[in-house]
């Protein structure tokens, strides 16, 4: 491409962040090059710096961050020797952002059309009226619903997915030259992404911008990007153009990135006349007036896993509340082995609370941040199974080393010097302590990084087998539930919607639902979003008004 | 009717049960009565006829809802009772000073509200600057100061012998405005320093809070001058926690007041009060307690509304 | 004095009071365990000083008993006396050591102060834990009273309850502490809510753990860091309330030594320009603004850096 399209440059760009009173360098010497309508991927595991080098495009740096060597050129513009005003100028009405969290953005105080009409106004490119107007169009471009009136509302009186739509309309008000999105899509359900992401598309093509794409996940940087930068720690892995980089990927790492979604688990055989584990048979549940869940009822056996998918909302979690006693049935009940267990956690006994253990997603809330590990570990093996003394010791020791962490390193820290990884270990290693015949594992990897996921999931498969455990496996991610599942149950608003084998389910002929639901994972194909927008408007102007209510 | 309005009702009834209740508790204070408080009253040389007839006038022997139902509408009324140590109306005598007390506390009010939001706001603005850091310290030290030593010094310096100002703010009869404002400067003055120093590191501490705030951060990246960010994106979020603010430290002025009167022997109700409670002159301790507790309640009451209304989530519902 | 030697003063006094906080902090650091060095390091020149006048103070008042030159209530001389060799301080109103009765002073007002406090925080926390973690209808119940108790203003209330008691120092213990244990039970509420819906919590209880060990091992470790702040807090605030009604009269009552009542008797010192009554008033300002100081640091280190 010729020179004179080269819209940005980065040569060397070196970000400090502040810890504590020192200075630890974030950003380590990162090269970018941007054409004008191009569009870069940026991809990276959380703490590689992405966010950070996005806004470093803008001149701009957090609190507590600062620049600290190379340099930045926006279209011949030194953008770290330039002053603040000539960087606040350029800011919003030649470069602009959309942040990850719409409804943390927009200031509670204002409409949405004064927020969009806020930068073309003071930045002298649009008179109000002529920005309204304006707004109005972009709304209608963006998809969203009754875009006439929408911009007259508050940012609480709109939902998360149109709030992200209002804010990419918001970015292009002023027709900037580019725009940086800081995962844009990452807090939202897997059905609502898919029209912001068509969105985003569209509308960065239709007005030739570019921009950088800010994500973690790989299948919707593939959709989005021409060509795609890994980063690692601060520091660039490799680049290349989108198509080129999945087909042959030269550097191990991002090999490694790519691999966690082609895991899978042996396939097992069906279970034939055997008592499940546990079974929910017709289970109503709620608070108040309201019913959470509505008639759910499925098997869980031993040495297998069922997979609960559903997107927010969806009751899953109440589910697993359900089976562990913290919220008694109205309806329905849980048997245990065949026999049926007492609804409200604390009329069970002992042993009937060992048998049943839980596994949370964030475990920064999951362990007691001032016991050590050996008490987290050793707690629910004194509890259940009395061991104490010299007996307890050596039992915390052997489940460190079944979870693959040294023990006489790990036995006498505490969680806060341990890995997002390291700690979940913890979480499943507290779950066997009790030598329990069911884990519910809540989420587990959904707030991990897909290497470190693809880690934990192997774990709990390879002690599945060894322990004879039986999983109940919380999830929304289809990635995930295509890995390690045995059977599926698909949930949407406290009611099972199809349930069966994982073989069956991957096939057609499905529920609407879970065709939405499994139609919306984003897949390593750059034409995958095309294909689908594409059999969407072709197939069913229907499922397009079920999905525009997002 | 929107539903804002039935907030806001709501909470005026909730204010209301809150006095009622009060006023029991404070009604209470002579169920609480040791029961020869008649007789530690009239002194070792009471007769039983004195005693019974103290008794009766205080009504102990009435059953207690019916005293509860007669004083509550005596109150409502306006009658207070009359007091035991020299007989004059209890209402009258509240009546006379309160207004003194409400000028003393306008006047601290007066200075101290737009000063201290000045300060906490420039503070919170130039956040760890010196400025910051020696208003932060001096702030914190006020705090920590008794008003009578904040009182003493004032006096020390400012009044006394050659001092500019009386050391005393006992006037008798209606002063003129000047004068009331010369002869009040040093009480008022000595309120105003306490009361600001709260207010300033409350106020910094909530705007700071303000401006960590994500949409303060995008107003940035839109390019918007800092002056713009302050007045347009992080100005109307403040009200509601400023009005809480100053709710809650114009509530401590109330209790600020007695130190404040009884040092410069200014003639309120805070004075009133302290002599009445060394008497134990139980009918006048009940009348101001409840006074200063109604005037407590209902500025927490419209604190709490207008911080409702100002609050765009609340106001403007899915 | 005058206004300009006082000011002189006044800088005097604080520069020596950054230089003692500076090589305080710097002993600490020397000779402390490696943990407590490394949170000194992060204390501010403010927060060490704070320190070092709080343990001078404890000093004082353990000591008091062995270091006053004179009795606490004996008369020693005149009234009024000046400043001299004997008196250093010169005498009170009724002519009994006016050093002597600021040391002692120190142990009866501190004292007090620290059981009233003490007091107050064991019936807040425990009520403000217990609420939280029982929930329901007596978390309903609690909370709704102490919402009433809170809406009559401390001060007033408290002078109202000593109307109907009587004052001596045992109701004033009593009422301050009943008074005060409503804002400790609003935090310790509210802290251990926060920590009631972490999961770790909720694990525990699937545990079949008891109420004691959820308190003790779960939630109050965790709870320990604000709580530790707010003690610092409440002692400022009932410190102050206790001198105040001292100062009132009201409060610990004569001939018992307190700074409170001294500035009260003495006052009229300073209508003849001697600054000695405002002296004990300067003990209590300056022991609160230590622990305010001390407070500060740990609450800005425990809030993160939102600056």
């Amino acid at each position: 491409m010729a020179e004179k399209n080269v819209l940005l440059t980065m040569k060397g760009l070196r970000i400090e962040g502040r810890a504590d009173e020192e200075w630890l360098e974030i950003v380590k010497g990162v090269d970018l090059t941007l054409h004008r309508g191009e569009v870069l991927g940026l991809i990276g595991e959380s703490g590689a710096g992405k966010s950070t080098i996005g806004l470093a495009a803008m001149g701009f740096a957090r609190d507590g961050c600062r620049i600290s060597g190379g340099e930045i050129l926006f279209d011949g513009i030194d953008l770290r020797k330039a002053s603040e005003s000539e960087r606040r100028a350029l800011r919003g009405k030649r470069i602009a952002y959309v942040a990850q969290s719409a409804a943390a953005s927009f200031n509670p105080a204002h409409k949405l059309i004064d927020q969009y009409c806020e930068a073309p106004v003071e930045h002298g490119v649009m008179g109000r009226a002529e920005a309204s107007h304006d707004a109005k169009e972009l709304y209608a471009k963006m998809q969203l619903p009754q875009p006439e009136t929408i911009g007259f509302r508050y940012p609480h009186q709109v939902s998360g997915g149109q709030l992200q739509r209002a804010m990419t309309a918001m970015a292009m008000a002023c027709r900037p030259d580019l725009i940086i999105f800081d995962e844009p899509t990452t807090a939202l359900d897997v059905t609502t992404q898919i029209e912001v992401l068509a969105a985003i598309r569209n509308i960065v093509e239709q007005f030739d911008t570019a921009a950088i794409y800010i994500t973690h996940d790989l299948a919707v940087v593939a959709q989005m990007a021409d060509k795609i930068k890994v980063l690692l720690r601060g520091e660039e892995v490799e680049e290349a153009e989108t198509r080129a980089m999945l087909d042959a990927p030269s550097k191990d790492y991002t090999r490694s990135l790519w691999a966690v979604r082609s895991y899978a688990r042996a396939a097992q055989a069906p279970v034939r006349d055997a008592t499940p584990v546990v079974s929910v048979r017709n289970v109503t549940a709620g608070y108040g007036t309201i019913n959470v869940l509505t008639d759910i009822s499925f098997d869980i056996h031993a040495r297998r896993t069922v997979a609960v998918v559903g997107e927010s909302g969806s009751g899953k979690s109440t589910a697993a509340r359900v089976i562990t006693g913290l919220l008694p049935p109205r309806m329905g009940e849980i048997l245990f082995n065949g026999s049926a267990l007492p609804p409200d956690y604390r009329r069970r006994t002992r042993d009937q609370l060992r048998q049943a253990q839980m596994i949370y997603q964030m475990a920064d809330t999951a362990l007691n941040p001032k016991q050590k590990l050996r008490e987290l570990i050793g707690r629910p093996a004194q509890m259940y199974l009395g061991l104490n003394g010299k007996a307890l010791d050596a039992r915390v020791r052997d489940l460190l080393r079944v979870i693959e962490l040294e023990p006489n390193d790990y036995i006498d820290r505490l969680p806060s010097e341990l890995s997002g990884g390291q700690k979940q270990r913890i979480g499943i290693a507290r779950a066997l302590a009790a030598e329990p015949q069911f884990i519910i594992c809540d989420e587990v990897t959904s707030a991990l990084d897909q290497l470190v996921a693809e880690g934990i999931l192997k774990l709990l498969d390879k002690l599945q087998s060894e322990f004879s455990l039986a999983y109940m496996f919380i999830t929304h991610d289809l990635a995930t539930v295509k890995a390690i599942a045995d059977e599926v149950v698909v949930m949407k608003n406290g009611v099972v919607v199809e349930q069966g084998p994982k073989s069956e389910m991957f096939q057609p002929p499905h529920d609407p639902y879970t065709e939405l639901l499994l139609s919306s994972v984003p897949e390593m194909d750059p034409d995958w979003l095309d294909n689908l927008l594409a059999e969407r408007a072709a197939g069913g102007a229907g499922a397009k008004a079920e999905s525009a209510g997002n | 009717m929107p539903h804002i309005w039935t907030m806001i009702l709501q909470r005026l009834a909730l204010g209301l049960v809150t006095l009622f209740v009060v006023s029991l508790i404070i009604f209470l204070g002579t169920e609480l009565l040791p029961s020869d408080f008649a007789q530690e009253i009239l002194g070792q040389s009471a007769t039983p006829e004195t005693v019974a007839a103290l008794r009766a006038q205080l009504g102990l022997n009435d059953p207690m809802h019916v005293r509860f139902g007669n004083w509550l509408a005596d109150v409502v009324q306006g009658d207070f009772g009359v007091s035991l140590a020299n007989g004059q109306s209890v209402s009258a005598l509240i009546g006379r000073r309160l207004g003194n007390t409400l000028s003393l506390a306008l006047y601290a009010a007066a200075i101290a509200v737009p000063l201290s939001l000045m300060l906490g706001i420039l503070a919170a603005l130039f956040r760890n600057s010196i400025f910051d850091r020696v208003a932060n310290a001096s702030a914190l030290t006020a705090i920590s100061f008794p008003e009578f030593f904040v009182a003493y010094i004032l006096i020390f310096y400012l009044a006394g012998a050659g001092g500019a100002f009386p050391s005393m703010a006992n006037f008798r009869g209606e002063p003129s405005f000047g004068d009331y404002l010369y002869r009040s400067f040093l009480p008022a003055l000595t309120l105003t320093l306490v009361v600001t120093a709260h207010m300033m590191r409350m106020t910094r501490a909530a705007i700071i809070n303000l401006l960590a705030s994500p949409y303060i951060e995008m107003a940035r990246l839109k390019g918007m001058t800092p002056m713009r960010v302050i007045v347009r994106h992080a100005l109307p979020n403040a009200l509601a926690p400023i009005i809480n603010v100053v709710a809650l430290n114009l509530a401590y002025l109330i209790t600020g007041v007695v130190i404040v009167e009884v040092v410069f022997v200014y003639p309120g109700l805070g004075q009133l009060m302290v002599d009445s409670v060394s008497a134990r002159d139980m009918p006048v301790v009940q009348g101001i307690a409840l006074v200063f507790a109604a005037a407590y309640v209902l500025l927490n009451l419209t604190a709490d509304v207008l911080a409702t209304l100002s609050n765009p989530r609340l106001v403007h519902r899915r | 004095m005058g206004f300009l030697t006082g000011l002189l003063w006044f800088f005097a006094a604080i520069a020596v009071a950054m230089a003692a906080g500076w090589l305080f902090r710097k002993g600490v650091i020397a000779v402390a365990p490696r943990g407590v060095a490394k949170e000194m390091r992060t204390a501010p020149l403010t927060a060490s000083f704070g320190m070092l006048m709080i343990l001078i103070y404890i000093l004082v008042a353990l000591s008091a008993h062995w270091i006053a030159p004179f009795g606490e209530t004996t008369i020693v001389g005149r009234e009024y006396e000046p400043w001299g060799n004997v008196h250093l301080l010169g005498t009170d109103n009724l002519g009994r050591d006016m050093l002597s009765r600021l040391i002692y002073a120190a142990r009866n007002t501190v004292g007090i102060a620290f059981i009233t406090t003490a007091l107050a925080f064991i019936l807040g926390s425990i009520l403000g834990l217990l609420a939280a973690i029982v929930g329901g209808w007596p978390d309903q119940l609690l909370s709704r009273a102490v919402d009433v108790l809170m809406a009559i203003p401390a001060l007033i209330f408290a002078l109202l309850l000593l109307t109907i008691v009587g004052t001596s120092v045992v109701n004033m213990i009593l009422v301050i502490a009943l008074i005060d244990s409503t804002r400790v039970f609003r935090l310790a509420r509210a802290v251990a809510m926060n920590i009631v819906v972490m999961d770790y919590v909720e694990a525990a209880k699937l545990r079949g753990e008891g109420l004691w060990r959820l308190i003790m091992r779960e939630i109050l470790p965790n709870a320990m860091a604000p709580l530790v702040a707010e003690f610092g807090l409440r002692f400022c605030f009932v410190f102050l309330t206790i001198s105040a009604l001292s100062f009132l009269g009201l409060g610990i009552q004569p001939p018992t030594a307190d700074w409170g009542s001294m500035v009260k008797d003495n006052a009229t010192l300073i209508s003849f320009g001697d600054i000695t009554p405002l002296l004990p008033a300067g003990a209590i300002a300056l022991l609160t603004v230590s622990v305010n100081f001390v407070v500060d640091w740990q609450l800005h280190r425990a809030s993160g850096l939102k600056e």
